[in-house]
């Protein structure tokens, strides 16, 4: 690791509320997409050289946002600037800087919302803080709502249920549609859009990854565990982070999803076409974009005739698929089109469409059709991280909160040393691990760095008191960004795992000799 | 005197009320077009009205964000609802045995509110991060309501105004049929600020009080699975 060029937050021995430092990361700003990525994506290439033309378009589009997201409107006009969010953000607590709070990133935004359509705004600016858009205020939103992580922590604290995240949403899709895409996320949707998954692995690629996966498991267990891709007529489809299939700690979960099959006797399949779980569309708050990504799973679920679906280990693929994909495709309940009415007649009735990983291992757990060496985990003492887009805008299981306990339970039942982190810290208070969004990128490495502060030091906590030596979580976002900053503040980077890396280790395949 | 403040208070009605009315129909016609409720959330529609009891009546949110702001936040609250309570009996002839009974409770909870208030507005003074995020307009919503209580509490503790003129002067406004209002320097500024309260109301922050009922992270139901939540925008893309 390179000494960064920038300072690593102290560990504080109290948690109190740090002091501002304003303008610390106004120099934070990601690569801007190129035309030729913006325009692959069917956004504009570059800003127009007239700047009043962009100005007209931005407000334009702003408007246009009002119309369409009830959130969006409500939330400009309901804030009081009560301050209840101020502290809650872990950018600002690691970062320091005023307009990472909240409510101050959401001003970003809102004055201009209120010089452009309030009277107030309109006859007294200074009063209201409202203020004209100028290109300084663009590349201050390009900054800034860059620098978040749609990690939603501060709406369960705002009395009005404030959500930064859709507040950043509507200032990426702006920012898009008028041609300064950020890098990172726009080349990822290139990607996706053209060959299936974020990392633009080609199908073959594809293929000798999971033979090679084979023979791994088959040198590891002696047992011939099946990575089928493409089978037509499987029982499940598994939808899962395309980083699942080379990146480290997250290949070893893979392997567990795989062992899980093989331990139920259930036939699965992924797709090359559909190799991906992950939608950024989400991150820029594009609705048309997010469909699309998310229709080549349907199309994929007929193509197959598979009876269920099921998603990965991923924090924001999760809330897509579970809060939106009914909504943008017709994949659950509802849907009425054609090949909705179709998928919904080849699906099971019997399972919630579609199914978590966890929610379909925890099922198999409770039927008692799996086994565990729950001393394989012995080594580990082992805390849970949980994923801000699991616990705070989707669910799992039955009732509000089954995301919380879902995971733990699963490792509860593979391992036998497991302890939380401060409470303060996890479930619905949950802390982003800092490179969620978004912003997993390396030209944000002091944001990322940052950012993760606040884990960091629940983290140090638990390591320092019972031992931790693995922190276990189920998002393939929280997973590279841990791997990369861990080391950071003095850990050692495979720190952190999955949870079907535990149940890898400890389940009983069943047929060993 | 009078019939500057029953112009005043007939403008103020009409703005506050078209206002409003105008804000509420442009908060419900919006559609939410995802289901973004913010997790863990009630499942059923009934739970949903048990959340959104609990925030408007408790202020759970903000009570798990921030102690020092609930507790004022909530003394002036249920300050100004005691308060308004009581304040209905200069707007119907015949006050109800109810009413007469919180007459007391609203006579006292004035002094919370101002409290309330006070608290709220040293808030922005000594907290490095309030001062940063207050805008000039938010200084004077708390000084004007505090200015509303202070003259009110004048009137009832220390320099009375006759409450039966002020009375026939509202019941009298109502069916249009203007009667002297008593001249009182602390009922002119009460009432003065009160009407600009009004006029302001549907252009302000203070919209968060019907907000806070068309939030979709607080006032949808966690039922994904369930239900499509298809905006009429949303469908007409699935028709290309
Ligand atoms: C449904 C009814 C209402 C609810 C649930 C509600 C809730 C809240 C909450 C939670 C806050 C933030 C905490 C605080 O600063 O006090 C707040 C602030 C505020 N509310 Fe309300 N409110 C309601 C009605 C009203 C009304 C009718 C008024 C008008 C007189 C009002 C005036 C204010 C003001 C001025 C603030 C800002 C206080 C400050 O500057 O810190 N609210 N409200
Ligand atoms: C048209 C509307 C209003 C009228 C006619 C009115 C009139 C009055 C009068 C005559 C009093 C003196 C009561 C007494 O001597 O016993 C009073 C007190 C008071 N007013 Fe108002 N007021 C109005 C609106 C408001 C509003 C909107 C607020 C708060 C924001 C408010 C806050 C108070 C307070 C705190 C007191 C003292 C406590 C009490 O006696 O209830 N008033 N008001
Ligand atoms: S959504 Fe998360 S990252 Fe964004 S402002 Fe809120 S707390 Fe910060
Ligand atoms: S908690 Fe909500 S109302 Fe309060 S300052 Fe933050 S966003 Fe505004």
């Amino acid at each position: 690791m390179a000494a960064p060029e920038f300072e690593i937050p102290k560990f504080r021995e109290f948690p109190t509320v740090p002091a501002m430092v304003p303008g610390a990361m106004a120099h934070s700003k990601p690569y801007v997409a190129n035309e030729k990525i913006q325009e692959a994506l069917g956004f504009q290439g570059k800003l127009d050289e007239d700047w009043q033309v962009t100005h007209d378009k931005v407000i334009g589009k702003f408007g246009e946002l009002l119309g369409k997201y009830r959130s969006l409107k409500v939330f400009m006009d309901s804030c009081v600037h009560c301050g209840s969010c101020t502290d809650k953000c872990h950018y600002f607590i690691g970062t320091n800087d005023p307009k990472n709070m909240p409510v101050a990133r959401q001003e970003l935004m809102r004055s201009i919302y209120r010089r452009y359509f309030t009277l107030p705004g309109k006859i007294a600016p200074k009063l209201v803080g409202a203020r004209d858009l100028t290109k300084e205020v663009l590349d201050e939103w390009f900054s800034y709502f860059w620098q978040c992580s749609e990690c939603r922590r501060c709406s369960v604290f705002c009395p009005y249920g404030i959500d930064t995240a859709e507040v950043t949403m509507a200032a990426r899709h702006i920012l898009d549609s008028v041609g300064y895409g950020q890098k990172y996320s726009n080349e990822i949707l290139g990607k996706v859009n053209k060959i299936g998954n974020n990392l633009g692995l080609p199908g073959p690629a594809l293929e000798d990854t999971l033979l090679g996966l084979e023979e791994d498991v088959k040198d590891d267990t002696g047992v011939d565990v099946k990575y089928p891709l493409d089978v037509q007529g499987a029982e499940v489809l598994l939808v899962t982070p395309s980083a699942d299939f080379f990146a480290e700690p997250h290949i070893e979960s893979l392997i567990g999803y795989g062992k899980v099959f093989h331990a139920a006797g259930i036939s699965w399949t992924l797709s090359s076409y559909a190799s991906e779980a992950g939608n950024f569309g989400l991150f820029n708050g594009d609705y048309n974009m997010m469909r699309k990504v998310a229709m080549r799973i349907r199309e994929q679920a007929l193509e197959l005739g598979v009876k269920r679906i099921v998603v990965g280990e991923c924090g924001h693929a999760w809330r897509v698929a579970y809060a939106f994909w009914n909504t943008l495709t017709g994949l659950g309940a509802g849907g009425d089109d054609p090949f909705a009415v179709e998928l919904q007649k080849q699906l099971d009735p019997k399972y919630k469409q579609p199914s978590h990983i966890c929610e379909f291992t925890w099922d198999l757990i409770q039927q008692g059709r799996l086994k565990f060496d729950k001393e394989a985990n012995d080594s580990r003492i082992i805390t849970f991280h949980d994923s801000c887009n699991v616990a705070r805008a989707s669910r799992m299981g039955d009732y509000a909160g089954g995301q919380f306990d879902i995971p733990r339970n699963i490792i509860k039942a593979v391992a036998n040393k497991f302890v939380d982190m401060d409470e303060a810290t996890i479930r619905e208070t949950t802390f982003c691990c800092g490179g969620g969004g978004g912003v997993l990128t390396d030209d944000l490495l002091e944001l990322r760095v940052k950012g993760a502060f606040p884990r960091m030091e629940a983290l140090q906590h638990v390591v320092d008191k019972h031992g931790v030596n693995f922190m276990a979580t189920i998002c393939a976002i929280c997973k590279a960004q841990f791997t990369k900053v861990l080391p950071y503040y003095g850990f050692n980077m495979r720190l952190v795992g999955g949870v079907h890396q535990l149940v890898s280790t400890a389940i009983r395949l069943g047929d060993e000799q | 005197m009078t019939l500057f403040f029953a112009i005043l208070f007939y403008l103020a009605f009409a703005i506050l009320i078209a206002g409003l009315a105008y804000k509420i129909y442009d908060f419900a016609r919006t559609p939410a077009p995802l289901s973004i409720p913010t997790t863990p959330a009630p499942t059923t529609r009934p739970g949903v009205a048990f959340r959104m009891a609990r925030e408007v009546v408790l202020f759970e949110s903000l009570f798990k964000g921030n102690l020092w702001i609930w507790l004022f936040g909530w003394m002036f609250h249920m300050g100004l609802f005691l308060v308004l309570v009581r304040h209905l009996r200069y707007f119907v002839a015949d006050v109800p045995a109810w009413l007469l009974f919180v007459q007391p409770f609203g006579k006292y909870a004035g002094f919370m509110m101002v409290a309330g208030l006070g608290g709220l507005w040293a808030r922005r003074f000594l907290v490095e991060r309030i001062r940063y995020i207050s805008t000039p307009s938010d200084h004077l919503w708390l000084a004007m309501l505090l200015v509303i209580g202070l003259t009110g509490l004048g009137m009832t503790f220390l320099m009375h105004t006759d409450i039966v003129a002020v009375k026939a002067f509202f019941l009298g406004l109502m069916s249009f049929d203007i009667q002297a209002l008593p001249a009182h320097p602390g009922l002119f500024i009460h009432l003065l600020l009160v009407a600009l309260l009004m006029i302001l109301f549907p252009f302000s922050k203070l919209l968060h009080a019907p907000g806070v009922f068309f939030s979709p992270t607080r006032n949808q139901a966690d039922n994904p699975r369930e239900t499509r939540h298809l905006a009429p925008w949303a469908a007409q893309i699935e028709k290309n």
